[in-house]
């Protein structure tokens, strides 16, 4: 019996996280009742003209930077042609021949073997709107109208499920750690294509390919390649020939079904869309975008771990949430202890929502004793509340340090004489009552007081007695 | 001399001097549409109330003085242009009844301008004519001659101004629509340089011909008109961002030392003796007015009509696509599946003439013939667009015949679309290039008992407007 080797090609849309649409000024994120993020022109009325949102370009091509691709200074849009009741227009503005990104690659490591897949090309394109069907009849809802989707088309390097599963994670983690999209399939954020033909093991020929479409999880994924592996290999034994054509696959039942067959599909008729003009990417616009594009991940951890000598656990941590990563990165390195950082971040529930020369101010603050470790919580609150200057807030919370000793020196005499069972406690061996006389220093100093310096102090003072 | 028989410069000095109201302008304009469109029917919608309140805001503008050249203006806009709140046909039976929720830019601009909307023009549905017949709600007549056609696309428009049904209209140019049916109606029209009138709210014919443009009784009206429409438009991508609108500016100069070239292939065969006659004589009087008139020669020209109808109906299939009976708009009844929605919808709601474009976009667009239709005709565009450069670096425009022959009888030309095409061969070479062309009346052709109204047209490189205007206001002083 002949051996045979899969030869896939994945299609990954993923939708781009703009504020605004792609060729309107209505939002683009998710939500809302239907039909009440959109306008005229995102619903393709009669007259109305597309105006390509910039952003979506910068978006885009730091995508393709980030997957190691080419990009075009002369890109322009195509319309595609065909009937559907979620597409207003009856086109979808797309990419034919000059897509924005060409010849990227992804490198990963499958079961410890490095493999670079490469990626032939990524395009941007409008999503189409959705059908919803109710009792009372069906309806068409145009809020993803004109969402800004990116199409990133691999070459057929992929051989196994676990190299498409590594190559779709990779993707995502890429695409996240740029951020340009939170690429959540369970969303739809961001889908899936799956293109798969088999052939003898030693073979370079390409046989007839089939598309399992719509596949909505990495489980499924993996589940549906080797599900219609395993047919087009009955079907090749059986003498059956295969036929090109789009399948759907069914997780219930593990095996893919006939959705359409290709040979009799839409005819596109792409052509440019005279509406739009050429999208022309100046080498000072190259530039701009490459100046944003961050180290990679696994760089990034390597760096906090070792220059940063942040614990593995909190490098991982920050490393899993690009946003997170970003503000870190940005606040690192004018600071005096990076782990000190990592872990005031940590602490906080929303650390995106605060700038980073706040951290920054505020790390430096409590390694130069200025302010204690509780201060932060404290500051982090005035300051999401009205905003302002932190050394403004240090004074009007009054949060400044007590270095003053002398103050120090008679609140320690002052709980020493207040608390003889813990000085009693502590002096027949029980080190931990120092802690029941802290609190009543910190207490007395209202948080004032420098923990570390009050220890030292009391220390000395119960030594002495 | 009635309001109704004046021209915008004169109705704007007595709106100006108190002498008369915008209401009183708009209730003689009411009153002329209700005592001639009934033989004309050059109106497909008349906006009565739509019209007081725009004079009532009008004569707001003129008491606080605020007023501009437009200010209480009675006019009449194409019915493929979007007027919020008031119903946009594009003369089909597709958009019939369909309500625009939004104002075109044009539309803006001419409320900005206090102009005072009548109503909405005949037209040959999606303005795919030359003749207005195409037009699926009426049947609109030449004003100079009832049995004849007001020519085509803006038939009604050309129609409305030369019938004294407003004062001016506005209409749009894919391959001649303003030029031709200002021909065969006697009155002045202009195609602008393409990318100057915003496009946003015109429904689309074919996107990279289409212009909106002015149709008056004067030249100087048409500048004053083009001037207040004619703006940067964020909304319009093709919209060209920076260029000076002061299209009156050259009014009344001097004429000497200007170069107007004749292109001999607009008088070749084909082209009606007596209108060729008209045309050179207009020539005669230009270079009476101190032009230098030389006969020169544009051979790309041949490519042209081939060009554009391959191109025109490319875009026109996709872009009259979005009419599938699903969200607005015609939808046939008594089908349940999707694919017969479609089909149904789609036969019954366009025309003969739609039907036969869409039919030809799409072939020249599918798989495998792309390359020798639409590749090929966009490569004969940009040679025909090269060949006007050069023709420009030694002319600063040229004269030519708006259309082969004066209008024709209603019902003569329509069951032959292959003449009708050719009666495009003069006007489509300036919408390939982008560029803007003036129709000007030079006089009339008797023929059966009626005399039809002859124009010539004058064709400037991009942004030359001016100077067009300049020189066809030299020939209409003349005259």
């Amino acid at each position: 019996m002949a051996k045979y080797e899969c030869v896939i090609g994945l299609e990954v849309h993923i939708e781009l996280r703009t504020k605004t649409k792609i060729f309107c000024d209505c939002p683009a994120d998710h939500g809302g009742d239907p039909n009440t993020r959109c306008c005229p022109v995102c619903m393709g009325m009669p007259g109305t003209l597309p105006v390509l949102n910039k952003q979506v370009v910068d978006f885009a091509a730091r995508a393709g930077m980030m997957l190691n691709c080419e990009i075009a200074h002369f890109s322009k849009m195509d319309r595609k042609n065909y009937f559907y009741p979620d597409l207003p227009k009856a086109y979808q503005i797309s990419q034919l021949d000059h897509p924005l990104c060409e010849h990227g690659y992804i490198d990963v490591n499958v079961n410890g073997e490095e493999k670079r897949i490469g990626i032939t090309r990524i395009h941007i394109e409008e999503d189409a709107g959705k059908l919803v069907h109710t009792d009372y009849g069906s309806g068409a809802d145009c809020n993803r109208c004109g969402v800004p989707l990116i199409e990133i088309v691999s070459e057929p390097d992929i051989r196994t499920a676990a190299q498409a599963r590594a190559y779709l994670e990779r993707l995502r983690e890429l695409i996240r750690w740029v951020g340009v999209s939170d690429c959540q399939m369970e969303t739809g954020s961001m889908r899936c294509d799956v293109n798969l033909s088999i052939r003898p093991v030693g073979d370079t020929k390409l046989y007839t390919r089939t598309e399992i479409k719509n596949l909505n999880s990495l489980k499924h994924i993996v589940a549906a390649i080797d599900a219609e592996k395993a047919r087009q290999i009955d079907e090749t034994e059986a003498g059956r020939e295969l036929v090109q054509e789009t399948r759907r696959y069914d997780p219930e039942k593990d095996k893919t079904y006939s959705m359409r067959v290709k040979e009799n599909a839409n005819d596109y008729r792409y052509f440019p869309d005279p509406d739009l003009v050429p999208i022309i990417l100046t080498d000072e616009d190259h530039a701009r975008l490459r100046a944003m594009i961050p180290d990679l991940p696994e760089e990034r951890l390597a760096k906090y771990i070792n220059e940063y000598k942040l614990p593995e656990a909190t490098a991982k941590t920050l490393c899993d949430e690009p946003k997170l990563a970003n503000l870190y990165q940005a606040a690192a390195d004018t600071v005096k202890q990076p782990k000190l950082l990592a872990n005031l971040m940590l602490a906080d529930a929303d650390a995106g929502s605060i700038p980073a020369e706040v951290w920054a101010e505020l790390t430096n603050l409590c390694a130069d004793g200025k302010i204690n470790r509780s201060a932060p919580a404290k500051l982090l609150e005035a300051y999401r509340e009205k905003g302002g200057e932190i050394a403004v807030l240090v004074k009007e919370l009054g949060l400044e340090q007590v270095q003053d000793t002398g103050l120090l020196n008679a609140v320690a005499d002052e709980v020493i004489a207040a608390n003889p069972k813990a000085v009693a406690d502590y002096k027949a061996g029980k080190e931990a009552a120092i802690k029941a006389l802290m609190g009543q220093v910190m207490k007395r100093t209202k948080g004032a007081a420098n923990p570390q310096e009050a220890t030292e102090l009391l220390k000395e003072k119960l030594a002495k007695l | 001399m009635r309001y109704r028989e004046m021209d915008v410069a004169a109705l704007s000095e007595l709106l100006q001097n108190k002498q008369v109201t915008a209401k009183e302008l708009a209730a003689d304009a009411l009153q002329a549409i209700a005592e001639t469109d009934g033989t004309v029917g050059a109106y497909l919608t008349v906006a009565e109330e739509e019209a007081y309140r725009q004079a009532e805001a009008a004569d707001k503008m003129l008491a606080d003085g605020t007023a501009g050249p437009l200010t209480g203006i009675p006019f009449a806009m194409k019915d493929n242009i979007c007027t919020k709140g008031v119903r946009t046909t594009c003369a089909s039976k597709m958009l019939e009844h369909w309500l625009p929720v939004y104002d075109a830019c044009v539309t803006e601009q001419l409320k900005k301008a206090g102009a005072v909307m009548l109503g909405k023009t005949n037209m040959d549905e999606f303005a795919m004519g030359s003749s207005s017949e195409n037009s699926a709600l009426q049947l609109t007549r030449n004003p100079a001659a009832p049995d004849y056609v007001p020519g085509g696309s803006s038939g009604g428009s050309a129609a409305a101004v030369a019938a004294n049904e407003c004062a001016f209209a506005i209409g749009s140019d894919t391959g001649g629509s303003i030029r031709q049916p200002a021909s065969f109606c006697g009155v002045v029209g202009m195609k602008p340089t393409y990318g100057t009138v915003s496009r946003y709210g015109l429904v689309a014919y074919a996107s990279s011909f289409d212009q909106i443009g002015p149709l008056t009784k004067t030249v100087a009206d048409n500048a004053k008109v083009l001037e207040a429409i004619s703006c940067h438009d964020r909304r319009d991508s093709t919209s060209l961002p920076e260029f000076d609108t002061n299209y009156s500016a050259l009014i009344g100069k001097d004429l000497s030392g200007m170069r107007i070239g004749l292109p001999k292939e607009y008088f070749g065969e084909g082209i009606n003796a007596d209108v060729a006659a008209l045309v050179r004589n207009a020539a005669k009087a230009l270079e009476g007015a101190g032009a230098k008139i030389e006969e020169c020669s544009l051979p790309a020209v041949s490519y042209a009509l081939p060009a554009y109808y391959v191109l025109c109906c490319a875009e026109a299939s996709s872009n009259l696509a979005r009419f599938d009976g699903i969200r607005y708009g015609y939808r046939a009844e008594g089908v349940e599946d999707l694919d017969r929605l479609y089909r149904k919808t789609r036969t019954e709601g366009f025309g003969r003439e739609v039907r036969r474009r869409i039919l030809l976009g799409n072939y020249v667009l599918s798989a495998g013939y792309y390359d020798a239709y639409y590749k090929k005709a966009q490569q004969a565009r940009t040679l025909l667009i090269r060949a006007f450069k050069e023709l420009f670096s030694q002319n600063d425009m040229l004269l030519a015949p708006v259309a082969p022959t004066p209008a024709y009888k209603i019902g003569e030309k329509s069951s032959d679309p292959m003449e009708m095409a050719l009666g495009d061969i003069c006007t489509v070479p300036v919408n390939l290039g982008g560029l803007p062309a003036i129709s000007v009346p030079c006089g009339t052709v008797a023929q059966d008992g009626a005399n039809l109204p002859v124009g010539f047209q004058l064709i400037g490189p991009a942004f030359s407007e001016a100077k067009l205007y300049q020189a066809a206001a030299a020939y209409e002083s003349g005259v």
